[in-house]
């Protein structure tokens, strides 16, 4: 630095490094005069080289009508569409066979092809059913879950893919539309019926009641509820009327709950996935489910 | 005067939309302007109306430490957002009530961001550059009562910000969340700060400008244009919130990314080396390492630093020529980071001794260590390949909060903790005993962050990429969530530490303020060269 004695500073040496200064301080810091690591130029230069080097070889530098390609020709969007075509060929067969078996059944008999659909199966649930059923199909108050051997609409396969397909209380126009009244809210009947009533749905699965009030409530089950829950309470698929007499349920048991169900009414929605999934999809899916536990 | 003229014609502006608007948030902001600038308009009358304080010719002090005020506030009010947060990602239901949206993680997170970048580290940096300026240039700031226009308006922009975001007022640009007329005021605000620091440095009595100085002066430069370019919108109704951005579609990624990047690049990085600059030799007591070395690396970070955006889009619709670009400038970047770093440790040779004696001044090295480790962090995450892994997962976030907890907190608790016996002309700290704790309880929480966030995010990254036989996802989305829950524990844990260190330190600064010095103290140095708020005469 030939020009440190016309800035008016002091060239000095440092005692401890023995390096010179820069000569000039700033509320009393002063520089010194080192020069660039040597280490540090080094590999500053080889990175500036190995980028020139890349894009050599790369897609790079804009123009005015495209853009530099590269030696190496390199394209991510055709990279991705060869993976993907790849991979739609490797499965191509398998997912023809699970379109082609001439029933759900037939893929669960065929070990290989039941491999596949429940491979399938479990990658689709947990990016579409999960969310809602658990990632173990373990279900939430709402939301059945798909472990068990109770079923709302029916666990056979073809009741499984025709929720899925169509639905339940979906948008579908083939989908199923019934559901539980709000019997209290809707005035049609008293809260002193619904309250005998409470007591005879908990005398039917068996749970501490009041044994009068159930009596009561016998009389306003018959009719109002076996029409859809059946006149032991049973449930009907069909209808997608649950099992009232088992220990199973989908909101809650309880007396507070049962009440809300029977005032409230209850509508819980299951989405169609026709229009988001394959068929091959659905009947992976639904072969998959089936597989869970429960499947009837 | 033409602070008045700014008072008097926006207070006029706020209560015509006040009155105007129709959108109930724009109503809230329009008072809340109106308010500041009538109590802006009082304080220049009283101060108009008193007598003059002081010398004229004293450095202007009085702002620096409205700014260390506003520092340690704003510190612990986005570290605690930042903490609520965390819980909230570890228990979804926490913090949640059914009518008050405000509580929500989408709101509360552009709080916490805005409130530790801008609110505490924009605080940070106002103060330190008006107090370096000075004292390297040996000269008074420039504008008069400008620099208090810059604070105050500075601060009504956190104010508006902040609201904005806890009513749901947002333009949805990542750190620049706030609405087009809160950018307006930013900029007003901004351009002052610019004339005022170049203002500054044109009246100084040193023949060169300090390298702090050119640091200060590129991050102020380029957040302005920075923050013009991306902000440029055309607001729904001048009385109403909402705006429309410029740009659209993949045009506008690369903008706010450009944007998002040179804001790390420009605001956490150069504004910091400014800091670094001048408050480790100062400390140390020993000159800058090499001279050379600050203007090679100045002039290289700048020049590349500006082009790496486009790594925060690798595998997107940006093309890939963009890609490549951006990913190469990062690769080119690791040295020029690496300058200051190594203009920042080897400014110690010669006073290693006193990192076992001043905490203080370990605290900057640890921070210089942790710029190191994230600048060299950045450049290999943005290679697409480890990119393809990192992307999206929680390893970002590690990384950011290395760069943010590690280099930006622990350089501005540094200088915060060299600044306050300064201005306040106090011989030592309160506690240095008070400084180990701060250390070490905050040093844990960041090795806490940092390590669970590592694990979580290259676990994440791949479950998200693990497939069976036959080329099935293997895991579902919601099972890497389920996987990262004790993670998201141990990050919250962190980040209650780093709480806990900053909440030690307010105390330990507002005693030192107050000239307590804690009985018992052990350790205690001098706090190194405590400069004399001399008047430039003097010198």
């Amino acid at each position: 630095m030939a020009d440190n004695e016309t800035d008016g500073g002091e060239i000095e040496i440092d005692d401890h490094s023995g390096v010179e200064t820069t000569g000039h301080e700033w509320d009393g810091i002063k520089e010194l005069n080192n020069p660039l690591p040597r280490w540090w130029l080094i590999v500053f230069y080889i990175c500036v080289i190995w980028a020139v080097g890349y894009w050599v070889m790369m897609p790079a530098w804009p123009g005015i009508t495209g853009y530099t390609k590269g030696l190496r020709n390199h394209s991510e969007r055709q990279n991705v569409a060869a993976q993907i075509t790849q991979l739609e060929e490797a499965r191509a067969e398998a997912t023809q066979q699970l379109v082609a078996a001439p029933s759900m059944e037939a893929i669960e008999s065929d070990p290989a092809l039941n491999q596949f659909a429940l491979a399938a199966g479990a990658s689709l649930f947990g990016d579409n059913c999960a969310t809602c059923h658990g990632a173990g199909g373990q279900g939430f108050k709402g939301y059945p879950n798909l472990n068990d051997d109770a079923w709302i609409w029916g666990g056979a396969l073809e009741d499984i893919n025709k929720t899925i397909t169509v639905g339940r209380r979906s948008t579908h126009p083939e989908t199923t539309n019934t559901m539980m009244l709000a019997y209290g809210r809707q005035g049609i009947l008293s809260r002193k019926q619904i309250n005998d009533l409470t007591e005879y749905v908990l005398s039917l699965s068996g749970q501490t009641h009041d044994a009068a009030a159930a009596i009561r409530g016998a009389q306003e089950f018959a009719a109002q509820c076996t029409a859809c829950h059946g006149a032991d309470g049973t449930g009907n698929h069909a209808l997608g009327a649950p099992n009232l007499s088992d220990a199973i349920w989908l909101y809650g048991g309880d007396r507070a709950t049962i009440h809300e169900t029977l005032w409230d009414g209850r509508g819980g929605v299951m989405p169609s996935w026709e229009a988001r999934l394959s068929e091959a999809e659905i009947v992976a899916l639904s072969v998959y489910v089936h597989s869970l536990g429960g499947g009837e | 005067m033409i602070i008045a003229v700014v008072l008097g014609v926006g207070a006029l502006l706020s209560l015509f939309v006040a009155a105007r608007t129709v959108d109930p948030l724009m109503e809230v902001h329009a008072w809340t302007f109106l308010t500041a600038f009538i109590l802006g308009a009082f304080a220049l009358a009283s101060h108009i109306s008193s007598p003059p304080r002081g010398e004229p010719d004293a450095y202007e002090l009085g702002v620096v430490k409205a700014g260390v005020f506003a520092s340690v506030f704003w510190g612990i009010a986005g570290f605690t957002a930042g903490l609520v947060i965390a819980s909230q990602l570890a228990f979804p239901d926490l913090f949640y009530f059914e009518n008050a949206p405000w509580s929500n993680f989408g709101r509360l997170r552009p709080l916490h961001t805005s409130a530790v970048i801008f609110a505490f580290g924009g605080n940070v940096l106002i103060a330190t550059s008006f107090y370096v300026v000075q004292r390297t240039s040996r000269a008074r700031l420039a504008g008069g009562l400008a620099p208090w226009f810059v604070f105050w308006g500075y601060n009504l922009f956190i104010v508006i910000a902040a609201t904005g975001y806890l009513m749901g007022v947002t333009q949805s640009r990542e750190y620049a969340e706030p609405e087009w007329y809160a950018d307006l005021w930013l900029t007003l605000v901004w351009v002052t700060y610019l004339l005022v620091f170049l203002g500054t440095i044109w009246r100084r009595k040193e023949p060169h400008i300090y390298v702090a100085n050119w640091f200060y002066l590129s991050f102020i430069v380029t957040v302005a244009m920075l923050h013009i370019v991306n902000n440029l919108a055309v607001p729904v109704s001048l009385t109403g919130s909402k705006s429309y951005s410029l740009f659209a579609g993949v045009q506008d990624a690369l903008t706010q990314w450009w944007y998002g990047h040179n804001a790390v690049g420009f605001f956490l990085t150069t504004g910091f080396l400014g800091i670094m600059y001048y408050f480790i030799p100062k400390r140390a007591e020993r000159p800058i390492y090499s001279y050379r070395l600050s203007i090679v690396h100045f002039w290289s970070l700048i020049f590349i630093y500006i082009w790496a955006g486009p790594h925060h889009l690798h595998y997107t619709a940006l093309p890939e020529w963009a890609q490549t670009l951006g990913m190469t400038f990062s690769i080119m970047l690791w040295m020029p980071s690496w300058g200051g770093m190594i203009n920042g440790l080897m400014t110690l040779s010669g006073a290693w001794d006193k990192l076992r004696t001043d905490p203080v001044l370990r605290m900057m090295v640890v921070s210089v260590a942790f710029y190191g480790m994230s600048t060299f962090e950045g450049p290999l995450m943005a290679i697409r390949s480890v990119n393809a892994l990192s992307h999206y997962t929680d390893w970002t976030i590690g990384h950011v909060h290395s760069g943010a907890l590690g280099w930006v907190g622990y350089i501005s608790f540094g200088a915060l903790y060299c600044l306050v016996p300064w201005l306040w002309k106090r011989k030592t700290l309160y506690s240095n005993t008070l400084v180990e704790w701060h250390f070490w309880i905050s040093t844990i929480g960041i090795v806490l962050y940092i390590t669970s966030m590592w694990v979580s995010g290259i676990m994440q990254g791949l479950m998200w990429r693990a497939y069976n036989e036959f080329g099935f996802l293997q895991f579902s989305f919601v099972e890497t969530v389920e996987a990262m829950h004790p993670y998201y524990i141990i990050r919250a844990t962190g980040g209650a530490l780093f709480l806990t260190g900053a909440l030690i330190m307010a105390y330990n600064l507002w005693r030192t303020a107050r000239g307590d010095i804690r009985s018992g103290e052990q350790n205690l140095t001098p706090a190194p060269s405590t400069p004399s708020a001399q008047p430039i005469a003097a010198q």
